[in-house]
């Protein structure tokens, strides 16, 4: 085949993959407004997530506040302004730490686990069972896992906020003996609704993009245990992907309405 | 093999049925109908499209050509609800059994019953999983993950998982493939069981002779894309094809 053949053949194949893509994210909203919720999997799902990326995000948020703070400090002593540590690592964490943290944690745990789970099933055929049986495998599998990381990688990501600061106090407290009340006073007064606000949107785009780049990867893969394989790899690469796009365009949206 | 077939009504007819994957013209002008009660087995050897047939009748994939009517309904002209009713007549036993991994055996039987058969009790629902169970002789797996069953049992509650809904149509994808013969052979009393307690018609789809000749009321051979051969067992290999003849000498080495 020659070049320009083969060129053509991946274009073709690359602007198929974005409409595909495209049609899988409408069907989404069509499939989730109408018929039945399937509660019992949302509630399942929600708690799977949660569960499965707890303990690394408990881990992962806690070395972020504390080396961040530990990395911090010597810029700031040089000009004498050590007591600003607890400003300046809340308004990182909570601005931008906390939900990227989350997300490429649950991106690669989460995001990896929805497209392996989803293309096994679909390569052993479990996906066409439950559709000869009249049931809808969209509204039970996408529609549920979609909504549950949508649901959980929020909360997750107040829960890392926290964490995060929990690491920041303990390496200020052990350097500067700040106490935890005037650590956290410090630390919340230059937080602004806005902050928060942006960091629940962020973190809602980044649960539904982790959701449905999963789905879509394990809905649709193909070729036996080569394609399940793939399919998690790609949930993880993609999601990722999208999340460092999504966080540009939200900070530029955001800091529109800051000034 | 019932004895007797309730009438000659044909449930599935299809008619000069085409289907390509791309360059693979798989099938070419099929041809076949199924009587009301009775067992159609459609022999042909792997790659010959007969998974692809079935699949078609269920509206998995679609026909480039032809028609295939099931209980009066065109497959491939019918809207998502109505595609949803059908497959509610129909059951689907797969290959591999396909049954739900991340659920028990009762999760498995319950999973289409209660979401197609809104308002039933759960003392109803125990009492129709643990019948069909006993139907197939596995009532013991009831609350076994199926990671946990032999091949020949996933096989068994894979058609029972079929059976929860009453079909009044079974489609079997190579019921005895990859089992011991013991196994096979019970899987073949099985079907029969079913097409008598049921009162289903079946396609049973396999290149098992021994399958072919216990549990096919008629047998159609698939052969280059569409069936060269139709009738009973013995009408099918009396015939001087060599392809036929050939798959006949390998199946009971002659």
């Amino acid at each position: 085949m020659s070049k320009e053949k083969v060129f053509t053949k991946s274009l073709d194949s690359s602007f198929l993959a974005v409409y595909n893509g495209y049609m899988f994210f409408l069907r989404f909203f069509r499939e989730a407004f109408r018929g039945r919720m399937e509660f019992q999997e949302l509630v399942k799902q929600c708690y799977a997530i949660g569960y499965k990326a707890l303990l690394l995000i408990s881990l992962t948020g806690f070395i972020t506040g504390m080396v961040f703070t530990k990395q911090s400090r010597p810029s700031l002593a040089e000009f004498g302004a050590t007591s600003w540590l607890p400003s300046l690592v809340s308004i990182a964490i909570v601005r931008a730490l906390a939900a990227l943290v989350t997300a490429l944690i649950c991106s690669g745990k989460v995001g990896s686990s929805i497209g392996a789970e989803l293309g096994s099933m679909r390569v052993t055929e479990q996906i066409d069972a439950m559709e000869v049986s009249a049931v809808n495998p969209f509204k039970f599998l996408v529609v549920t896992r979609v909504l549950a990381s949508t649901i959980t990688i929020p909360i997750l990501m107040f829960y890392c906020t926290l964490v995060a600061l929990l690491g920041a106090f303990l390496n200020v407290t052990l350097n500067e003996g700040t106490s935890f009340i005037a650590f956290f006073e410090n630390a919340f007064e230059q937080i602004t609704f806005l902050d928060i606000g942006t960091s629940l949107v962020k973190a809602v785009a980044y649960g539904f993009t982790i959701g449905i780049v999963g789905c879509y990867q394990g809905y649709n893969a193909i070729k036996g245990t080569e394609g399940v394989g793939k399919a998690a790899n790609a949930s993880v690469v993609i999601s990722m992907f999208l999340i460092f796009i999504e966080e540009v365009i939200i900070v530029q949206v955001s800091n529109y309405f800051r000034i | 093999m019932a004895e007797t077939i309730e009438n000659t009504s044909p449930v599935i007819s299809i008619k000069d049925l085409y289907k390509s994957f791309g360059d693979l013209h798989v099938l070419q002008g099929v041809n076949l109908e199924v009587n009301k009660g009775e067992n159609v087995v459609v022999l042909g050897r792997s790659g010959t499209g007969k998974s692809v047939l079935i699949k078609i009748l269920v509206g998995l994939l679609r026909q480039d050509r032809g028609s295939a009517l099931v209980l009066g309904q065109e497959v491939s002209q019918l809207n998502e609800k109505e595609l949803r009713d059908l497959r509610l007549k129909i059951g689907f036993s797969f290959q591999n059994s396909a049954l739900y991994d991340s659920m028990t055996v009762r999760e498995n039987l319950e999973f289409p019953l209660v979401r197609n058969v809104p308002g039933l009790t759960k003392a109803e629902i125990n009492e129709k999983v643990e019948s069909v169970l006993d139907a197939v002789g596995l009532l013991q797996t009831i609350n076994q993950a199926p990671s946990e069953l032999s091949g020949g049992q996933r096989k068994r509650i894979g058609i029972a998982r079929t059976l929860i809904l009453e079909p009044e149509i079974m489609l079997y994808d190579e019921p005895t493939a990859g089992l011991d013969p013991i196994t096979c052979i019970e899987i073949n009393e099985l079907i029969n069981e079913v097409q008598e307690k049921y009162h289903t018609s079946a396609i049973i789809i396999t290149h098992d002779l021994t399958c072919a000749r216990q549990t096919g009321d008629r047998i159609a051979m698939l052969l280059d894309g569409h069936f060269t051969e139709q009738g009973t067992f013995e009408e099918v290999f009396e015939t001087q094809d060599d392809r036929i003849k050939s798959f006949y000498d390998y199946n009971f080495i002659k």
